[in-house]
């Protein structure tokens, strides 16, 4: 199994998701994060105090496949995450040693 | 904000014993008329609305400010002080401020009304109009909503770094040493019908009653505080709220020292819609400041309405629009901040200035109090968290000593009244206004000077025996947590 995190931007979410649905892959986590690799970040001003803001919003998705189907499922999200400007985001993917459904308790493939 | 109102005017005068003469050299008074419903309901919601300036007005706005981990210890500090400020007005504070101090009663009253003694629900007392009374409660509840938001209004100046006990000792001493007095040598005075009845008393005298009355006369004029017998005129609190608030503010903000991390760590406001909303409470509650402190339902009270919209409306407009041009967008905090700005530069001016000149005062107050806040702070480095220097201290000596120009007829204003020329009827009398600006400029140094004395005496005294700060560690983690056990916000 391999686990994909993705950081995108935040309104390539629904996207993301409907691609990742279509190619059978149900069930996700997301989590609202922020972060900058070569975006820039902006300025803000509060009465007389100015700050430099280098993080942005992003969000992040981590989704449990099958080895077998990780290319597919990275190529989807690519497809669907990228706008072709700075600050697309990244796509990790690492090796997954056990996974369990809670809920009957199966296991490896079966879970995910 | 403002009642120079002194009940024992129309109470016997034997309550005085240095106005005895009165006594002798009166004519018979007239009973005095009851109060009318219509001033009696204006003032009730008047005062109402000065409490919601308050709270929630004044805590969301300061609050929306702070770092959320801080943010519920915003809340409880004005709602403490608040809730403190009222027993402490009742039991002592209003006959600190309102009452003849005898020997001292250039710089402060007396005892004689501790815990309201005397007074009940029929006592009357003046307002600034021959032969109309109010009730003395009215005035008490009025002018106690005033003792509330003054020291609250200081804890702005050292958020996110003071201890909550420390804090609370800091505002029952420093109203008792600096703001009772203040709002006796500055609202304290016998009353229009007082000084009406003895120069008509001085008039209807011959030969040698003639030099008593005459002394009668002077006696009662005296019966004031020091800054009113000097003239200067503050209608709703320029210097007995705001710049007392700001200097003590600023002195505490340095004494205390800065937040730590400030000026290498970020600290944004947690959430400027609730300094928006607490911001817009505060300019409906305002029409409550300055209108009642009319004391009644005159031309006058609309006047200071009149004020209170246009004023503010050009500061907010002037902050934004300086913004605009020296940082490149026009800010919420900013337009925020000069409406508030604006209300505080117009409050002493508010029964005196004319619209137009309020405009003018209002576009002065946004642009220099965002000078103050931006440039000149940075340039010191102090850290007034909130700006109450910034805004009330700075926005309050320019609507002080600003007041002296707008009150001028010239510019549209109203002019002084003078109640011994024309016994039972106030006419305006001629207006000197160098002599006048100098007159303000000269209360707003007393009072300056007078704040600074109490307030370091204090913070040092409290620091010594109590502790100002809490520990680093404290203030790292917030005081939401360590001094109130709580969060405000659970998500």
């Amino acid at each position: 199994m391999k686990l994909i995190t993705a950081i995108i931007k935040p309104f390539k979410l629904e996207e993301v998701r409907q691609a990742l649905t279509d190619l059978g892959f149900e069930g996700m986590t997301v989590t609202e994060v922020k972060g900058y690799g070569r975006q820039k970040g902006h300025t803000e001003i509060y009465r007389g105090a100015e700050y430099a803001v280098s993080f942005l919003p992003k969000i992040k998705i981590e989704v449990v496949v099958p080895s077998a189907g990780a290319d597919k499922a990275v190529a989807a999200i690519v497809a669907a995450a990228k706008t072709g400007q700075i600050g697309d985001g990244k796509i990790f993917v690492a090796a997954i040693e056990h996974t369990v459904r809670i809920r009957t308790g199966e296991t490896d493939d079966a879970a995910i | 904000m403002t009642s120079r109102l002194n009940m024992h005017a129309l109470r016997a005068a034997g309550v005085l014993g240095t106005l005895a003469l009165l006594a002798l050299a009166a004519p018979a008074l007239a009973a005095p008329p009851p109060p009318n419903k219509g001033d009696t309901a204006f003032m009730f919601i008047s005062t109402v609305l000065v409490l919601f300036m308050t709270v929630p007005g004044l805590a969301l706005f300061y609050g929306g400010l702070v770092r959320s981990k801080n943010m519920l210890s915003v809340l409880m500090q004005v709602f403490a002080i608040t809730c403190v400020m009222m027993i402490v007005w009742v039991t002592y504070g209003y006959s600190l401020a309102f009452t003849n101090g005898g020997a001292l009663n250039n710089y402060v009253g007396g005892l004689s009304k501790a815990f309201l003694a005397g007074v009940n629900a029929e006592s009357l007392g003046a307002t600034f109009s021959n032969g109309v009374t109010m009730y003395e409660y009215t005035f008490i509840v009025f002018q106690m909503t005033f003792a509330c938001i003054t020291p609250a209004l200081i804890v702005g100046a050292f958020a996110e770094r003071v201890k909550f006990s420390a804090l609370i000792v800091f505002c029952v001493l420093w109203a008792t040493f600096c703001y009772f007095p203040i709002a006796h040598m500055v609202w304290y005075w016998a009353g229009p019908d007082a000084l009406g009845d003895a120069a008509k008393a001085v008039a209807a005298a011959t030969g040698d009653a003639k030099v008593k009355a005459q002394a009668a006369l002077d006696a009662v004029t005296a019966d004031a505080g020091l800054l009113f017998q000097w003239g200067a005129i503050d209608f709703a609190g320029g210097t007995v709220v705001h710049i007392n608030a700001g200097v003590a503010g600023l002195i505490g903000a340095l004494m205390i020292g800065r937040r730590v991390g400030y000026g290498k760590e970020a600290m944004p406001p947690h959430s400027l819609v609730m300094t928006m909303i607490g911001a817009a409470m505060l300019w409906v509650g305002w029409f409550g400041f300055n209108c009642g402190s009319n004391l009644e339902a005159n031309g006058t009270a609309i006047a200071a309405m009149v004020n209170t919209f246009v004023a503010t409306a050009a500061a907010g407009l002037s902050w934004m629009l300086v913004e605009w041009m020296a940082k490149g967008k026009p800010s919420l905090l900013g337009l925020a901040s000069g409406v508030v700005a604006g209300l505080v530069a117009v409050t002493p001016a508010s029964g005196f200035a004319g619209p137009m000149g309020s405009i003018v005062l209002g576009l002065v107050a946004g642009a220099v109090c965002f000078v103050f806040c931006t440039t000149i702070k940075n340039a010191f480095g102090y850290d007034d968290s909130l700006d109450v220097w910034g805004i009330h201290g700075i926005a309050g000596i320019l609507g002080a000593i600003g007041t002296g120009f707008l009150a001028n007829p010239l510019f549209g204003g109203s002019g002084i009244l003078d109640y011994t020329s024309k016994p039972g009827q106030a006419v305006v009398a001629n207006y000197d206004m160098m002599a006048q600006v100098m007159t303000q400029a000269k209360a707003v140094g007393v009072t300056v000077v007078w704040c600074a004395i109490v307030s370091i005496v204090l913070y040092k005294l409290i620091d010594l025996v109590i502790g100002l700060r809490p520990s680093i560690e404290k203030e790292r983690e917030g005081l939401d947590i360590t001094s109130h056990g709580e969060r405000a916000y659970n998500s």
